[in-house]
């Protein structure tokens, strides 16, 4: 009887495993997928700031192994967290320092029009056109700051995303355990 | 024929507490100095402003306009002025602002000129426009646009359309009142909807404890000669959440993730209806509502309120006793305290209940849960309320969401069963924010994702059309040189030399993208290049001079203005 059983879990194992080696050669996904995924994590403020030239090429070196999994500010604490979740290791301190979502804010008196602060802008944010006055159109800037630095005017500021009532949510109740005498 | 009921899982009976504001009719409330309209009273889009400060506008005037489908358009209350628009403490637990619209009364409370219409002769698209741009939304605190509630589901034919006048919330009565005394606006509101969604039977439910409403209902659609039902429920808390209206009623179960009307059932208020009603029949778009004042006031009672007036106006209709020391909105189930009392009255407001320490004393300390279960057997969905809390509380949304969090109509019953005192609901409203915040961070970075991505093809792509432009101006100047020399020779070898530059050129374009290094051409592109570089580097430079020249101008100008302007 033993034998029995022990063949058949034995070719039960060799079943399986033929059909997931089968399933890993016929249903492979094309590009990256770990890649992808580390991607859609991301913040995609495409700022820089992981030392890589953008979101992707982080995601990229993080599947490689080249890159930690704490590089990401705009991501924060959070962003850490679920990194470490999806690829099941230790979460770790973040390596920067959090700071608040902001977006930049063009001072309209004192742009010049040069269309610095355009090309500089990994997204898309800025609107205007060589000579005009440009602006930032708010909801659509991932506050990156890359556009601070290219204003030969210095014209651009970042200013904290403020609470309002598109954004507000409820605070979790504050906790009062009462301890049993 | 008795109307066969269905029952729903738990509720609870708490104490109604709402004989008090029953005994005086619905009051009008005397029209305020000031008012203040928030444009955003609907679910759904931001209706926009269409007045101007200083504009003189009528009772009745469209002040802000539907934006999308799902909107609803907003009216001035009464004739005035339009003293500022600009974002004002908004009617809404955070405490944040809103922007409205502020309103000096002129006292006259002229009304733009009204268009009743028949709506029977209508095309019923038109009949929803009307609707949106008067501005109905659901009267019962939901606020949802009710135009957009009225189209049936193409694959399901209409069987019940629901009235609800089951007001299940302690102290909130103006849905009795209204019932009481314009039970025919209410009949013939039904009959538009009736006739806008063609069900099969309309049925009109209201908690039995109502007894009054339902002999006045039972008449008016009597005297209307319609056919709707008039049933009374059994009084339990949350009858009259459309949910469990409807599953008594017809003993369907509607799910969070479909429409109603992929059941073949729709649920309306009643004050809803008897506004669709004036709508139409009167031309009188959503500018005023029934509010009840109650709990710790000298004279409880329903006022019809001009919408825009402020909390501290509606007040003192009531004269609050001196240890009232907070305002709550709705009822003490599911209602919000507010934030101030320059609030106004909105679409929403459904009661005012002035609370006292007395009323609703301190909420005990919470304590831990012990899986009593009491939660799960109160909760009406059926939900496991201490298990979603233990996700919401570890911040494990995930779970929370595969617990059927987003089925949980925040009806308080389980918070109002627990014996450890846990504000249950708090943390669901708190879970389910974040989970929308998420939402909202991952659709933002999606954009920005897909922004990005393409911004980097147009820059490859303008590259490569660079590259290209410069290599056929290059190739331009390669041939304009022989031709040059061509035709300084006295010969006659001009008309043959001419086509020989656009050979080139078209040569030269064809292989600039793939080989733009043939020799003698790069240097020609480089200076090309660097001729434009310079040329936009001299513009950077003056734009900047004359940038620092403004900047300095203003500094000495206005000393105090720079010293702060760093830091803008
Ligand atoms: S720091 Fe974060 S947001 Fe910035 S580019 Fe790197 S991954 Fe993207
Ligand atoms: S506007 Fe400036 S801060 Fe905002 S996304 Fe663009 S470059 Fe970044
Ligand atoms: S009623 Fe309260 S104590 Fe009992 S299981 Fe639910 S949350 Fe826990
Ligand atoms: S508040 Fe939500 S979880 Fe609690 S009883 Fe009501 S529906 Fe159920």
């Amino acid at each position: 009887m033993m034998i029995y059983a022990i063949l058949i879990m034995a070719l039960g194992a060799v079943v399986l495993g033929a059909s997931l080696g089968f399933a890993a050669v016929k249903f492979r996904v094309e590009g990256d997928p770990l890649t992808d995924k580390i991607d859609a994590i991301l913040p995609q403020t495409q700022c820089g700031q992981c030392g890589y030239p953008g979101c992707k090429p982080y995601a990229a070196a993080i599947a490689k192994g080249e890159a930690d999994i704490n590089l990401c500010p705009p991501g924060g604490a959070d962003g850490v967290q679920k990194l470490a979740e999806l690829l099941g290791r230790e979460a770790k301190p973040l390596d920067a320092e959090e700071k608040p979502k902001q977006t930049a804010l063009i001072d309209e008196q004192r742009c010049i029009g040069c269309t610095l602060c355009i090309q500089a802008c990994p997204v898309d944010a800025i609107v205007g056109a060589a000579k005009q006055l440009h602006t930032v159109v708010d909801p659509l800037c991932t506050g990156c700051e890359l556009c601070l630095k290219p204003c030969p005017v210095e014209c651009i500021a970042m200013n904290p995303v403020g609470e309002s009532l598109d954004n507000w949510k409820w605070k979790p109740p504050v906790f009062t355990l009462q301890r049993q005498a | 024929m008795p109307h066969k009921l269905f029952r729903f899982n738990g509720g609870v009976k708490p104490a109604t507490h709402k004989t008090d504001s029953v005994r005086a009719p619905i009051g009008r409330a005397p029209m305020p100095e000031r008012l203040v309209v928030p444009l955003h009273q609907n679910i759904g889009g931001k209706p926009q402003p269409c007045v101007a400060l200083g504009d003189r506008v009528l009772k009745g005037q469209v002040i802000g306009t539907a934006d999308h489908w799902v909107s609803a358009a907003v009216h001035a209350p009464t004739s005035g002025t339009v003293r500022a628009i600009e974002p004002q403490l908004a009617t809404h637990p955070s405490g944040l602002p809103t922007l409205s619209v502020v309103i000096e009364a002129d006292g006259k409370d002229e009304w733009i000129e009204r268009r009743p219409v028949d709506y029977a002769s209508m095309a019923p698209e038109s009949v929803r426009e009307l609707l949106r741009d008067a501005g109905l939304v659901g009267l019962g605190g939901a606020v949802f646009p009710s135009h957009a509630k009225l189209s049936a589901s193409k694959k399901t034919p209409m069987e019940e359309l629901v009235i609800n006048g089951a007001e299940c919330e302690p102290f909130i009565t103006c849905d009795d009142m209204l019932m009481r005394e314009r039970g025919e606006e209410i009949v013939r509101g039904a009959g538009i909807f009736r006739d806008l969604l063609e069900p099969k039977r309309v049925l009109i439910g209201i908690e039995d404890n109502k007894p009054e409403a339902i002999a006045a209902m039972r008449e008016a659609v009597a005297a209307a000669g319609e056919s709707f039902e008039v049933i009374a429920v059994p009084t339990r808390y949350p009858a009259g959440g459309a949910k469990q209206l409807i599953s008594v009623l017809t003993g369907k179960e509607v799910p969070s993730s479909k429409r109603s009307t992929d059941m073949g059932v729709q649920c309306f208020n009643v004050a809803t209806a008897s506004s669709a009603y004036r709508a139409l029949t009167f031309g009188e778009p959503l500018i005023s509502r029934i509010v009840t004042l109650a709990g710790n006031v000298e004279q409880p009672r329903n006022w019809e309120v001009p919408l825009g007036m402020t909390i501290r106006d509606f007040i003192a209709l009531g004269t609050p006793r001196a240890d009232t020391n907070r305002y709550l909105m709705g009822g003490p189930m599911m209602g919000f305290e507010l934030p101030g009392l320059d609030a106004p009255l909105i679409k929403a407001s459904n009661c005012i209940i002035a609370a006292s320490p007395k009323l609703f004393p301190p909420p005990p300390p919470e304590m831990p849960c012990i899986r009593c279960g009491s939660c799960a057997r109160a909760c009406p969905h059926e939900l496991q309320p201490f298990e979603l809390y233990w996700f919401s509380r570890a911040a494990n949304f995930g779970k929370a969401q595969e617990y059927h969090l987003f089925d949980c109509i925040e009806c308080g019953c389980c918070a109002f069963v627990c014996p450890s005192h846990i504000p249950l609901v708090q943390y669901f409203r708190y879970a389910k924010g974040e989970i929308w915040g998420r939402e909202r961070d991952k659709k933002a970075a999606e954009s920005a994702r897909a922004r990005f991505e393409f911004r980097n093809e147009r820059d490859e792509r303008e590259k490569a059309e660079k590259a290209e432009r410069l290599a056929r101006a290059a190739a331009a100047k390669a041939a304009d040189n022989p031709l040059a020399s061509a035709t300084a020779a006295p010969t006659a070898a001009s008309p043959a030399a001419t086509p020989a530059p656009a050979a080139a050129v078209t040569a030269a374009a064809a292989a600039a993208p793939t080989s733009p290094a043939v020799p003698g051409e790069a240097p020609a592109a480089t200076g090309e290049a660097s001729e434009a570089e310079r040329a936009r580097k001299a513009m950077i430079a003056a734009a900047v001079e004359r940038a620092r020249a403004q900047r300095e101008a203003a500094a000495a100008a206005r000393p105090h203005d720079a010293a702060t302007s760093p830091e803008q």
